[in-house]
């Protein structure tokens, strides 16, 4: 075999090691996008200032309501949107509670909710929330960008968002949340 | 009679969500702009359950969307403004057609391209294919001196 056709044989390997090589290029990608959950969108708002709202008290539980006057203000804090009739905010509750022990300030936002039920949600479970603001239209919500109870905004000391967590907060969240909070102070 | 309306009521009502995600009450009065709305709605995609429009999907926050749009209407805004409004809160994710800018090149122009590079790639190996066929390798002096020897022994074989 004369030179040329060694090349040539080289050249050709090569060329059916393409597909494979394709194959897993694809592959990879994929993969990629399978670990991912299509739920956790990406929130427009983070890096920008919280949205300017005012809210009504939960009639019967406090006279002052939630307003984007009492964000911000030199101390991080959670805005946690919820609502008595969503299972997952329950699911979440007791992990609020104990933040809210340690010191965390977590805002409430009660969305599309009853006000008797929302104030029976709280007796039973705790109450880990500074404020709560009702938000019966869910308008408010979503000037947040809010799709779906429950989510967890963490805002900054200047009152921009640093972080949207969607759906439950759990355990294992708190290993990124924690720090985070330390982070914005 | 009466428990055969109300067994018809039920059903009504069980099939109501089947017969499409707008209700009456949230239709406009004036049916060129509930027109443009309904054109708009069909733009944008519902955050909850992400591969339908608003138009099409019963939850709770499409069916927020959809007023809003249609008070903005009302209150005058057009169809770019309304869209600014929402991408402002959701992200580009509420257009289901997403807008053409550099982020997003890849997205629109990379098919066009993968399909203009497999084109070029089949016109080469096509032209090398039919180049190459017609011009194979010359016999050394060896291989031709070993194919005269067959032949000649060939051409002994077969003559009688």
């Amino acid at each position: 075999m004369s030179a040329s056709a060694a090349d040539r044989a080289g050249r050709r390997r090569l060329l059916f090691a393409l597909p494979l090589l394709a194959f897993v290029g694809v592959g990879a990608f994929l993969a990629l996008g399978l670990g991912r959950d299509p739920s956790q969108l990406p929130s427009a708002l983070v890096g920008r200032e919280a949205p300017d709202f005012a809210l009504p008290p939960l009639e019967g539980r406090d006279e002052h309501g939630l307003s984007r006057a009492d964000l911000g203000g030199g101390r991080p804090m959670l805005v946690n949107f919820w609502a008595s009739w969503c299972v997952p905010c329950r699911v979440e509750h007791p992990i609020l509670d104990r933040l809210a022990r340690d010191g965390v300030t977590i805002q409430g936002v009660n969305h599309k909710d009853m006000p008797d039920k929302a104030r029976a949600f709280l007796e039973e479970l705790g109450d880990p929330y500074d404020l709560v603001g009702s938000d019966r239209q869910g308008r408010v919500s979503i000037d947040w960008g809010v799709y779906g109870v429950p989510e967890t905004y963490l805002l900054d000391g200047q009152g921009r968002i640093r972080y949207r967590h969607v759906g439950p907060l759990q355990e294992r969240d708190l290993k990124k949340l924690l720090p985070m909070l330390e982070e914005a102070r | 009679m009466r428990r055969l309306a109300m067994l018809l009521l039920a059903l009504f009502l069980v099939a109501g969500p089947a017969l499409g995600a707008l209700s009456p009450d949230e239709e406009l009065a004036d049916p060129a702009l509930e027109a443009r709305a309904r054109a708009l709605s069909k733009e944008l995609r519902c955050l909850v359950c992400q591969n339908q429009s608003i138009d099409d999907s019963d939850a709770d926050l499409a069916r927020d969307l959809r007023l809003i749009v249609r008070e903005r209407l009302l209150a005058g805004e057009d169809e770019s403004q309304i869209k600014a409004y929402l991408t402002e809160r959701y992200g580009d994710f509420v257009l289901l057609t997403p807008p053409v800018r550099p982020a997003t090149w890849a997205l629109w122009f990379g098919p066009l391209l993968l399909l203009a590079g497999g084109g070029a790639l089949c016109v080469v190996f096509l032209r090398r294919r039919r180049t190459g066929l017609v011009e194979p390798e010359p016999l050394g002096p060896d291989e031709q001196a070993r194919l005269r020897a067959l032949l000649a022994e060939r051409g002994k074989e077969t003559s009688p």
